[in-house]
């Protein structure tokens, strides 16, 4: 049972272990493969368990000979049945939040780079770097501030400020790029090859990427070892989302755990839709978009995953919605009202496809749905501003009773 | 018009160690067809049946072809013409 070598998911040529990304010979991104021949389910069940709390409790399933020393160890985050939530959708199926959010940074985005920054380490790499809509750049500057790393984290200049904000602190090199996402990215794509650093989504994506499989892993043991009948997502570049599929099927494969595929339903925002386009439309390519959203951490217009995330919604049966920038407010009013958990517009995104798919019939009576809440709405507070209001008061008995007059108060 | 056009690191084994390569056209698929006219390992790994491979980009002084005219993009004298990989990010 090891991690075994680079493959290109388009030709299936093969690579060494190292800080590649991309095949010389047709430019498809590299993934990481294993041998797990000779491996007992049951043995590998009980080596989970008794491992750490947090990610690393599946180092049997990630790039990793042994398992890293890792001071901010992500992970294990909560996975909580809302029967408020399903009663507000009006379905009787199973709605169950992953809240991502309670990750060291806040973001799902701890996850990958935990991984990426434990494999920069073992590669021997001083410097760490991203390209980033905020959440990986908080979680950049974090884990490399941790493991003692220098960093440069790269970000479109008109980010969020609580992003800004939550990224700078630590102390990293925070390079604020006049331009959107994609320019950003291929700035990076560009630096990777002229500067002798590990960019975790450029150089290492390969490993960075396998951080997500444990999304699906915690989905699978946190229901008691089974798999939800249907996952929704955000898809920004495609790779959380066609990952937790592969977390699956690795699962299903080696016997951890019986039954098929979920079916996946992709989140984007109408601002920036170009996997949920190319899903509408029947094509095996996204065509880029300039994006103009309040979903900034999905907001990529040129997504890298975005053939392959548009491959498995339609292999699984599932489907990829877009929703407005409104309907992403409403998303996280009606998270927050309905389960106390306060989410980010990503989120807002996720929560108001799961609506639709409610309104359109499509969550089914008694189905195990689960929805991937991947970043904390303090990230995005401008998203909540002017939706409720405040009552504003004097001290005094006289003064709230004349506010709340006209307004029954329940005991 | 004579555009320079810069190879990713990675292919440059099929250029003779050269990142940048000198040619003469008046549009994207003209010039890279002048560079596989010099080097032609690089067409199949860049180009499948006339089109561009899906995971990559081609950006002519930095702006992706794709919201230009794709292949047909006017270049002019002195733009770049620059190839990457289309799967970082996310």
């Amino acid at each position: 049972m090891s991690v075994e070598n680079l493959k290109c998911k388009e030709c299936g040529a093969e690579y060494e272990l190292g800080a590649s990304y991309f095949c010389e010979q047709c430019f498809g991104p590299l993934e990481v493969r294993y041998d797990h021949s000779g491996l007992d389910a049951a043995e590998a069940k009980r080596r989970i368990q008794a491992g750490s709390r947090g990610i690393w409790r599946y180092a049997d399933f990630l790039p990793f000979s042994g398992r890293p020393g890792d001071p901010l160890e992500p992970g294990l985050t909560p996975l909580l049945r809302t029967d408020r939530l399903a009663e507000r959708l009006g379905v009787d199926a199973e709605i169950w939040i992953k809240n991502d959010a309670a990750n060291p940074t806040h973001s799902f985005k701890d996850r990958v780079v935990a991984v990426a920054i434990a494999k920069a380490q073992e590669l021997g790499f001083r410097t760490v770097a991203c390209a980033s809509t905020g959440n990986l750049a908080n979680a950049v500057a974090a884990h490399a501030a941790a493991a003692g790393l220098e960093s440069f984290v790269f970000v479109p200049s008109n980010l969020e400020e609580q992003k800004l904000l939550a990224t700078g602190v630590y102390g990293t090199n925070l390079v604020g790029v006049r331009g959107n996402y994609d320019d950003v990215n291929r700035l990076c794509t560009q630096l990777a090859e002229t500067h002798p650093w590990a960019f975790v989504n450029v150089n290492l994506r390969p490993y960075y990427a396998e951080g997500s499989k444990t999304l699906a892993f915690e989905t699978v043991e946190q229901l008691g070892w089974e798999l939800p009948d249907r996952v929704v997502s955000p898809i920004a570049s495609g790779s959380l989302f066609t990952k937790l599929g592969r977390g699956f099927q690795e699962w299903l494969d080696l016997g951890l755990v019986e039954g098929e595929q979920p079916a996946f339903n992709g989140a984007q925002a109408e601002g920036c839709s170009p996997v949920a386009t190319a899903f509408a439309e029947g094509w095996d390519v996204c065509k880029p978009q300039r994006p103009d959203t309040i979903a900034k951490s999905l907001a990529i217009g040129d997504p890298a995953d975005g053939p392959y995330a548009v491959e498995h919604a339609r292999k699984t049966g599932g489907g990829i919605d877009a929703v407005s920038d409104a309907e992403i407010r409403e998303g996280i009013k009606l998270l927050a009202e309905t389960t106390g958990i306060f989410t980010e517009t990503a989120g807002g995104v996720t929560i108001a496809v799961l609506r639709k798919l409610a309104e359109r019939g499509e969550l089914k009576s008694g189905e195990k749905v689960v929805a991937y809440i991947t970043g904390e709405g303090l990230k995005t507070l401008d998203a909540t501003r002017d939706t409720f209001s405040m009552h504003e008061i004097d001290p005094s008995l006289d003064s709230f009773d004349a506010e709340f007059a006209a307004q029954e108060v329940s005991a | 018009m004579s555009v320079t056009v810069k190879i990713p690191t990675q292919l440059r084994a099929a250029t003779g160690g050269q990142a940048e390569v000198e040619v003469e056209g008046s549009n994207v698929g003209e010039a890279l067809d002048a560079v596989f006219a010099a080097y032609g390992d690089l067409r199949e790994r860049i180009t499948q049946d006339g089109t561009l491979r899906r995971f990559v980009n081609v950006y002519v002084s930095g702006e992706d072809i794709r919201f230009q005219q794709g292949l047909e993009t006017a270049i002019n004298e002195g733009d770049e013409v620059t190839i990457l990989p289309a799967v970082a990010g996310g």
